[in-house]
């Protein structure tokens, strides 16, 4: 079996590791409300753009801080783990 | 076109730097309005061109895309489309995109190519992209999207005459017939537009390092579970300060100089209705509404820079889990907290949050934080009635009962807003997502136009609200005049007495008395009024200062105890403030929500009172 190529599991952008790269993998429409996914669209989320974790919110299960394209885009939880990723490996 | 004059609109994404840009080009000739029925405001000005042609221009609400979200946003669409009401289709579109996020923008800037209108494009914060790394081609960018492209820093002014000039090279006023907008863009697919956008902003970039900014670097503070609260705290108590210490003596002042004109007309006039109506009623109502200017602006002066600097999106992201298990926006957090010194500026800074259901429910707890005006009020009922002993060590009970009401406002607050979600204002939300903006100095000169285009807003709307209710105050309670020798007092011959005596007993079961309820009436122009009011109810008739002691003795002589912790829970729910109604009025656009906000403050109130009043007395105090 070959390690170096591992099969990846779906990461949600929620547990992906706080600043380790990744790209979209795949967003999951079904899960977002329709301001949800518009918006979401609207801020430029997409398959394959480059994306990593910056800061995550205290008290609790707060939103966080991601960097999507160039700019840093703040989002709750819930849809966080709707944003599947794949992380850059170097 | 029939009009001489060419219209031009800015238009571009949130935080593009299109105000900066708006203001920079048009100075303080600006025109603030707001768009016919709805509360998205208008800022418009004049802008002379290199030719000599002078335009007209429009900024138009920040958006994402023509697929509108907000009611800012439908403004935007509707402008740029030609079917907004009140607004003619421009002659041409400023297209204002940060020059450090084109993957972004340029998405937006595709759709309104897509339109048809003339466009130039600005490719702003040309400085801050080469900050963070990127060499851009404008040239290359004015190819791809086939139209003209310039480099413009809108906060220090450069770039302004090139993009004036290009400006002047497709406005043409005199073309007869022009091509309505095509739409064929809008109904394109976002995800496509958004890929061609990259393709674009990938050619028209030469260089770029990785986005590494100073701000991530700040943020690792500004966000960090500690040290980000402990930031915020600071902030916070600076602006708290600010207000109630920076913003005392100017308010003293202005009720000063208010006294002393109605003293002066009171000098030069026999004494006579007309001049009971200058003095008691107009120079006392409008001074009633001034008074509160300096801490509004105070206010608005802390708020502007939060907005301004970026930080706000910042203290929105750490309370935003609080703020969501009421159901409401961390984007509610400021405006909620800007109303423990008073709901005007509050509800006013709403609009910054763009779900308008969060706005609507926001607005309609923002008047249950305890503002500044109940001060006074808690003040003298809580030192006549309630026992000044210590029930710990450094813990007074008046203290105690104090903090005890601002409590109640907070709680009372958070249960409302988690049933309005449920009920009145519920549905769908777009939750809290947003972009956070890059860190920027603010500038002075785009402060000062707000801060002035929000003062003139609260006098002049708000204002003729506020003086017209307190001149009818004013009449009810002098009129009718008693006779000659009566033993009646002329307030409780007044309209206003006659009403107290026709509704004291439906307050009877939560333990008011007449007297109470006749000064309830003038306190409807704002909360801080019961006090004189109660003033002149207890016949110090015309005792000319309020000695606040003896008031305090009157009122332990007259009220039990229950009676007075009826009328403290009655303060902490009622709406009895003319300026926040007619604030609510002004940014829901129409009376309904003003009219359900004291509807359901005044029902609060009253059983919040008689629960108070009966646990009181079943207790045995």
């Amino acid at each position: 079996m070959d390690m170096s190529h591992p099969v990846k599991l779906p990461l949600s952008l929620e547990s992906l590791p706080h600043r380790q790269v990744a790209t979209v993998a795949a967003i999951d429409w079904a899960h977002l409300s329709t301001p949800e996914a518009r918006r979401l669209r609207e801020l430029g989320f997409d398959e394959g753009v480059g994306i990593e974790v910056l800061h995550r919110a205290s008290l609790g299960r707060g939103p966080i801080a991601c960097r999507i394209g160039r700019m840093t885009v703040a989002l709750r939880r819930a849809v966080a783990g709707a944003i599947f990723v794949s992380p850059v490996t170097h | 076109m029939t009009t001489a004059t060419p219209l031009v609109a800015l238009v571009g994404n949130p935080n593009a730097g299109k105000s900066a840009l708006f203001n920079a080009l048009t100075g303080a000739r600006q025109k603030v309005g707001n768009y016919p029925g709805v509360t998205v405001e208008r800022h418009s000005g004049r802008l002379a061109l290199p030719d000599g042609r002078v335009v007209d221009l429009v900024d138009l609400p920040g958006a994402y895309s023509l697929d509108p979200s907000s009611p800012d946003e439908r403004v935007t669409r509707d402008v740029v489309t030609g079917t907004q009401t009140g607004e003619r289709l421009p002659d041409a579109l400023v297209v204002v995109v940060d020059a450090s996020n084109l993957d972004n923008h340029l998405r937006f800037t595709l759709q309104l190519i897509a339109l048809g209108l003339p466009v130039v494009v600005a490719l702003n914060m040309f400085d801050l992209a080469e900050r963070d790394g990127l060499t851009l081609d404008p040239k290359k960018l004015s190819e791809e999207l086939g139209v003209p492209v310039v480099p413009t820093v809108a906060v220090r002014r450069r770039g302004l005459e090139e993009l004036k000039t290009l400006l002047g090279g497709i406005v043409d006023a005199d073309a007869a017939i022009r091509l309505r907008p095509s739409n064929h863009a809008i109904g394109e697919d976002i995800v496509t537009l958004q890929r061609r956008a990259r393709k674009i902003a990938t050619a028209a970039t030469v260089a770029e390092a990785p986005a590494r900014r100073w701000g991530h670097a700040f943020d690792s503070v500004a966000l960090h579970p500690v040290f980000g609260l402990v930031l915020l705290f600071v902030i916070l108590f600076a602006m708290f300060q600010a207000v109630f210490f920076a913003g005392a003596a100017p308010a003293d002042a202005i009720a000063a100089g208010f006294d002393w004109i109605s003293g002066r007309v009171k000098d030069v006039m026999p004494d006579s209705v007309l001049r009971s109506l200058i003095t008691d009623g107009m120079i006392a109502g409008v001074g009633a509404v001034v008074k509160f200017l300096p801490q509004i602006l105070i206010m608005f002066f802390f708020i502007l820079v939060l907005e301004a600097s970026g930080y706000m999106v910042r203290a929105a992201f750490l309370m935003d889990r609080v703020m969501a298990s009421v159901g409401l926006s961390g984007r509610a957090f400021i405006p909620l907290l800007s109303s423990f010194a008073c709901a005007v500026p509050g509800i006013m800074s709403t609009r910054t949050i763009e779900d308008e259901k969060d706005r609507l429910t926001t607005i309609l707890v923002a008047p249950l934080m305890t503002c500044s005006a109940r001060l006074p009020v808690y003040t003298l009922v809580i030192g006549a009635l309630i026992p000044n002993i210590k029930v710990l060590p450094f813990v007074g009970l008046q203290g105690l009962v104090m903090l005890g009401l601002y409590i109640m406002g907070v709680v009372g607050a958070f249960v409302v807003a988690l049933v309005l979600r449920r009920t009145v204002t519920k549905g769908e939300s777009s939750g809290f997502m947003m972009e956070m903006p890059k860190y920027q100095m603010p500038r002075l000169r785009d402060l000062a136009i707000g801060l002035w285009s929000r003062a003139e807003a609260f006098l002049k709307r708000a204002g003729t609200t506020i003086a017209f209710t307190t001149i009818v105050l004013w009449a009810l309670l002098s009129f009718p005049k008693p006779p000659e020798g009566s033993p009646v007092s002329p307030v409780n011959y007044s309209v206003a007495g006659r009403i107290a005596n026709a509704i004291e007993p439906a307050f009877r079961p939560i333990g008011f008395n007449r007297d109470i309820v006749l000064a309830l009436i003038p306190a409807m122009a704002a909360r801080e009024v019961a006090v004189a009011a109660l003033g002149t109810v207890y016949a110090i008739d015309s005792a000319s200062d309020q000695d606040e002691a003896k008031m305090a003795q009157t009122l332990h002589a007259r009220w039990s105890l229950p009676t007075a912790l009826a009328f403290l829970m009655w303060f902490v729910f009622a709406p009895q403030c003319i300026s926040t109604i007619a604030v609510t009025r002004r940014e829901t656009n129409g009376w309904t929500w003003p009219a359900f906000m004291v509807g359901y403050l005044f029902a609060l109130a009253y059983i919040a009172a008689g629960a108070v009043y009966w646990a009181a007395i079943g207790l045995g105090l």
